[in-house]
């Protein structure tokens, strides 16, 4: 375990970046967006979350997957994927962390995403304990532990000092790289600052919510309860939610006709969107309440269901604090979940 | 002297039981206080009706869905829910008879964002004190401050305290806030920039656009069955950017789209998650319609043509793009 002063971040941040990009929360306009250090940037290490998550890093928004050329009748493929270059991704919070566990179940099963994988390969991830955490955190609840981040490297940040722990290979790696910047780190210093978050984090409010009755295999118990017309009521169909979660994953494919030959490529999607489902027999999920009650029951279900019982949701609150009609996953839990009513 | 919630529970308690009406759109409780969820009520379910400081969602584009229901409905809106209500009225995409509209008074909604930025972190409820005084308690220990300092920008450019569309009030007869602040003094700012500068500066804002489509779902001009944008026969359709000023075209296409029926009433700005200024676009084309065919205001009334849809002798020349355009 190491540390360095909080003053000489930008001696540290200056040493990753000179051996690959450095992706990090930097300030936009009165919001934390992760972005590409440099020198001129400013660094927010003090916001909790950025509004994207830093599923953005492995997964982004859109990417081109290949191309199609024209010649008469031949048709060439052009192989668009270039080999990912080494990067870093700075002061990502636990519940962003554990997401990477989660879409790593979905893209890097049989058959394999090459194009994530590639990111995920090339990329080391520096996580960030959450000293202040917010009344929209749930982390806890996922058994995720913010105060004991993961990630490839963890750290800890405390008015002054920031401590550096690395987990893994590739956390040893950048370790390597930045040592000579590094002290020994005082352990008794980093346990009592835990202890001190740790408190905090005792003290959130949903931190007691339960998930029992929910599971992979609640599909029959939940589908038809009456509850969800009243949930997705004021659901006004937007894809905020599915757009800043870090567990999303769902995407279209579509092919863009650049005049001189085909570009396919993909794009987020959102369940929430009403051509999501939308096939050439029809679309199945006719109204806001079936496209609603799939993303909840998707992540608390569905995944569950092929994934060993984990859940896609990790409790960053994203979703709890941006929904523009303010419903969300706390209000579905807490109104078709088991224990939860006081 | 009554809380304005408790005239708005009688009222609407007595217009349930007399079968005036047979349903109440309202907003209803959340979490942590300050994020309440537009809900519709029956006959008996009213206690969980909340009317307070947090209510900002404007709830008249819902009533275009509950106007093809059967009954009528009781609709709490706020003033500047009324412009947006009589804008839907008069393009028939609200059936006004099937609508009983109570008027609510208001005196400034906060913002949540707002309240955040003023360092107020892990909110886990928040009191209504007297004086416009808001009691945040946190996990990190109480905090306080003035509605005035955290209001939505919509309030702070409130158009008016006047409902213009009503079957009755439930006012409690306290004096109102003080006048609002011009709302075209950015869009002048802007103005005064060079092409370059205001470019930069609507690239900066609009970079972040993540097409979460909020903006237009939620907004009350709004209202094509099927957006241009999610039809994949039109062309556009569009979910990823083909390249980086796509988004902003979304953005810019969507405020010709509503210009000269848009009322300003701020729902575009206060559902993004991104925080873009998206209402500055639209108060640019309001700001522009006031200079070219006289002081409009889209959902004062009910019956008035539009300024775009309407023909005058004395309307301005299409040459007035190139008078203002370009670099000057």
């Amino acid at each position: 375990m190491y540390q360095i002063e909080k003053a000489r971040l930008g001696e540290l941040f200056a040493r990753i970046a000179a051996s690959g990009e450095l992706i990090l929360p930097v300030e936009n306009n009165g919001t934390s967006q992760y972005g590409t250090w440099t020198p001129e940037v400013e660094v927010r290490l003090d916001r909790l979350n950025t509004v994207r998550s830093a599923k953005d890093c492995f997964f982004p928004q859109t990417e081109n997957l290949m191309g199609f050329q024209m010649k008469g009748k031949e048709i060439s493929i052009i192989d668009q994927r270039k080999p990912c270059e080494p990067f870093t991704v700075f002061g990502v919070r636990a519940c962003d962390a554990a997401s990477f566990g989660i879409l790593d179940r979905v893209f890097l099963s049989e058959p394999v995403d090459t194009y994530y994988q590639s990111r995920r390969l090339a990329g080391t991830i520096v996580t960030l304990a959450c000293g202040e955490p917010e009344e929209t955190c749930f982390c806890s609840v996922f058994g995720i532990d913010a105060v004991k981040p993961g990630g490839d490297v963890s750290c800890w940040l405390t008015e002054d000092t920031l401590f550096w722990k690395s987990l893994t290979e590739k956390g040893d790696a950048l370790t390597e790289k930045v040592k000579d910047l590094l002290t020994d780190g005082d352990e008794a210093a980093l346990k009592a600052y835990q202890e001190k978050i740790s408190a905090i984090h005792e003290k959130l409010p949903l931190k007691n919510l339960s998930l029992e009755g929910f599971n992979g295999d609640a599909t029959e118990a939940l589908f038809d309860r009456p509850e969800w017309a009243e949930l997705s009521e004021a659901c006004i169909g937007c894809g905020t939610c599915t757009f800043v979660c870090p567990t999303c994953q769902c995407y279209d494919i579509r092919d863009f006709d650049t005049g001189h030959g085909i570009q396919r490529f993909r794009c987020w999607d959102s369940c929430m969107y009403s051509d999501f489902t939308k096939m050439a027999g029809g679309n199945p999920r006719l109204t806001q309440k079936e496209r609603f009650r799939q993303r909840f029951m998707h992540k608390l279900v569905y995944y569950p269901a092929n994934n060993d019982g984990i859940y896609s949701c990790v409790g960053c609150g994203r979703c709890v604090a941006k929904c523009p009609i303010s419903m969300n996953i706390v209000k579905v839990i807490k109104t078709l979940g088991v224990k939860n009513h006081e | 002297m009554q809380r304005v919630i408790e005239i708005i529970k009688e009222k609407a308690g007595k217009l349930l039981a007399d079968g005036t009406v047979d349903r109440v759109i309202g907003w209803k409780d959340g979490e942590f206080f300050y994020d309440p969820t537009p809900a519709v009520f029956s006959a008996g379910e009213l206690e969980n009706l909340r009317y307070d400081s947090f209510c900002g969602a404007n709830v008249s584009k819902y009533l275009i869905a509950e106007t093809k229901k059967e009954g009528k409905i009781l609709a709490l809106l706020k003033p500047c829910d009324t412009y947006s209500f009589n804008e839907l009225v008069k393009e028939h995409r609200v059936d006004r008879d099937k609508v009983y509209v109570l008027g609510i008074e208001c005196r400034g909604k906060a913002d949540i964002n707002k309240i955040r930025d003023l360092g107020i972190k892990g909110i886990e409820s928040i009191e209504e004190l007297p004086g416009d005084e808001l009691l945040v308690h946190t996990i990190y220990g109480d905090k306080t401050c003035k509605l005035n300092d955290v209001l939505l920008e919509k309030c702070l450019c409130c158009k008016s305290k006047t409902h213009v569309a009503s079957d009755d009030l439930a006012l409690t007869g306290e004096p109102m806030p003080e006048a609002p602040k011009d709302r075209f003094a950015m869009v002048a700012k802007l103005e005064m920039m060079t092409p370059d500068e205001r470019f930069e500066f609507w690239r900066g804002e609009l970079s972040r656009c993540i097409r979460c489509n909020a903006c237009r779902n939620v907004c009350p001009a709004c209202s094509c069955l099927k957006c241009v944008f999610d039809n994949d026969a039109s062309g556009v359709a569009s979910k990823a950017n083909a390249d980086t000023f796509e988004e902003n075209m979304f953005h810019i296409i969507r405020a010709f789209h509503v210009a000269g029926r848009c009322t300003d009433c701020g729902e575009c700005s206060r559902v993004c998650p991104q925080h873009i200024p998206l209402h500055l676009l639209n108060r640019k084309f309001i700001k522009d319609i006031n200079e070219f065919y006289g002081e409009y205001q889209a959902g004062a009334d009910t019956t008035s043509r539009g300024p775009l849809t309407d023909y005058t002798p004395d309307d301005v020349e299409p040459s007035i793009v190139m008078k203002r355009g370009g670099d000057q």
